[in-house]
């Protein structure tokens, strides 16, 4: 059996590495557009040290509720951006996902879209999870159309339910099936 | 001004972690009404431990969750738990949750006096623009209850839950303030 799970043509999966990854992960907690694209909290610039510390945290409940990757280049092995799934219910096979690219100069190059695909994979055939879950909001159009292009549908409409920029907007959530995804990489592959 | 707390048949009074551990303990032995309230696997809970796991809780709580043991008010029994959970945010909004525990009471309004005590609470107390709640498919009591206060459905989860065999939508309904308002003045 020839599976690679974690390497992919442009971009690989890497655990969290606080000596080399804490710089680049505060630096965009300063960028609130980011932020706001991939977060419900309120946006805040963290130090170095409070990303190390969040980490910490994080650790203790890897890979029991949390798994966390860091998505790195292939060329340069650049820490480029995120992807985390949580909130996992193992007695009904659904969990939580959310990623991020964190530089605009890495978006919109099909990095993401191999970040997610092999996610999916990893959900899927690896963890054996029924369905995947994944969040966003009214004004995240980008967001909403990689889902959509990845086989996600949209499930639920909270109205109102974010105030940002002084107003409300609905936040959305996607699902996927297992059944949904494997159809997919049948077509696909013809 | 009314009470905040007090509804017509029901009051709202604070949720004591060795009260709560105990009820817990006892409620614990319905698995219906755990699968009813929670999605978590069904367990039997012992009190000692539950009532570590309030005390636990309530020591870490950061603020911005309202858990409430439901009283009735005839006979001062303790018949059930509920709140409203996550409220401090940005965002204006809460999650609630509300279960009977003493199964003879369902079906006979209290939980929904319970909730429009908590919307109250959640509207006039806290000024929240919305409340949130999640129930499951199977949960019909429960979907017609939340319907009949006011709830509106905003979507499910597909086949997110396996129970009994089968698989279960999550059901997603929330009421906004503006809507709660107009139904207390017509």
């Amino acid at each position: 059996m020839v599976l690679q799970l974690f390497e992919g043509e442009k971009i690989r999966f890497a655990a969290f590495d606080a000596d080399k990854d804490a710089e680049v992960f505060s630096k965009w907690t300063h960028d609130p557009e980011y932020l706001r694209l991939t977060e419900y909290e309120a946006a805040r610039p963290l130090a170095p040290f409070h990303i190390k510390k969040k980490f910490e945290e994080m650790e203790k409940e890897a890979g029991r509720d949390f798994y966390f990757f860091v998505i790195r280049t292939q060329e340069d092995d650049r820490a480029i951006g995120f992807v985390h799934l949580r909130w996992i219910e193992w007695n009904h096979g659904n969990a939580h996902f959310n990623m991020g690219i964190g530089s605009p100069d890495d978006r919109r190059k099909g990095l993401g879209s191999q970040a997610l695909q092999m996610f999916l994979r990893y959900a899927f055939e690896e963890l054996n999870l029924y369905r995947l879950t994944g969040h966003t909001f009214e004004y995240n159009d980008g967001a909403q159309k990689f889902l959509e292009k990845h086989g996600f549908q949209l499930e639920v409409r909270r109205r109102e339910a974010v105030y940002r920029d002084g107003r409300y907007w609905d936040a959305l959530s996607y699902g996927i099936l297992a059944e949904e995804w494997e159809a997919k990489q049948v077509s696909g592959s013809k | 001004m009314n009470n905040l707390f007090t509804g017509k048949l029901t009051r709202l009074v604070a949720a004591d972690p060795e009260k709560l551990g105990e009820l817990v303990a006892k409620w614990s032995r319905d698995s219906e009404f755990y699968q009813l309230f929670d999605s978590d696997p069904t367990l039997p809970r012992n009190a000692k431990r539950a009532q570590e796991h309030f005390r636990e809780r309530a020591e870490k709580d950061r603020g911005g969750n309202f858990h409430f043991l439901v009283q009735s008010l005839q006979d001062e029994r303790i018949i059930g738990e509920g709140g409203l959970f996550d409220a401090f945010s940005p965002h204006h909004n809460a999650w609630l949750a509300i279960g009977i525990g003493e199964r003879e009471l369902w079906g006979k309004g209290y939980g929904t006096d319970a909730v429009n005590i908590l919307l109250r609470f959640a509207f006039q107390e806290l000024n929240l623009h919305r409340v949130n709640l999640g129930t499951f498919e199977y949960n019909a009591r429960a979907i017609r209850a939340y319907e009949k206060i006011g709830f509106v459905h905003e979507g499910k989860w597909r086949q997110s839950m396996r129970r009994d065999g089968k698989r279960w939508d999550n059901y997603f309904m929330a009421i906004l303030r503006r809507d709660w308002e107009a139904k207390q003045n017509g």
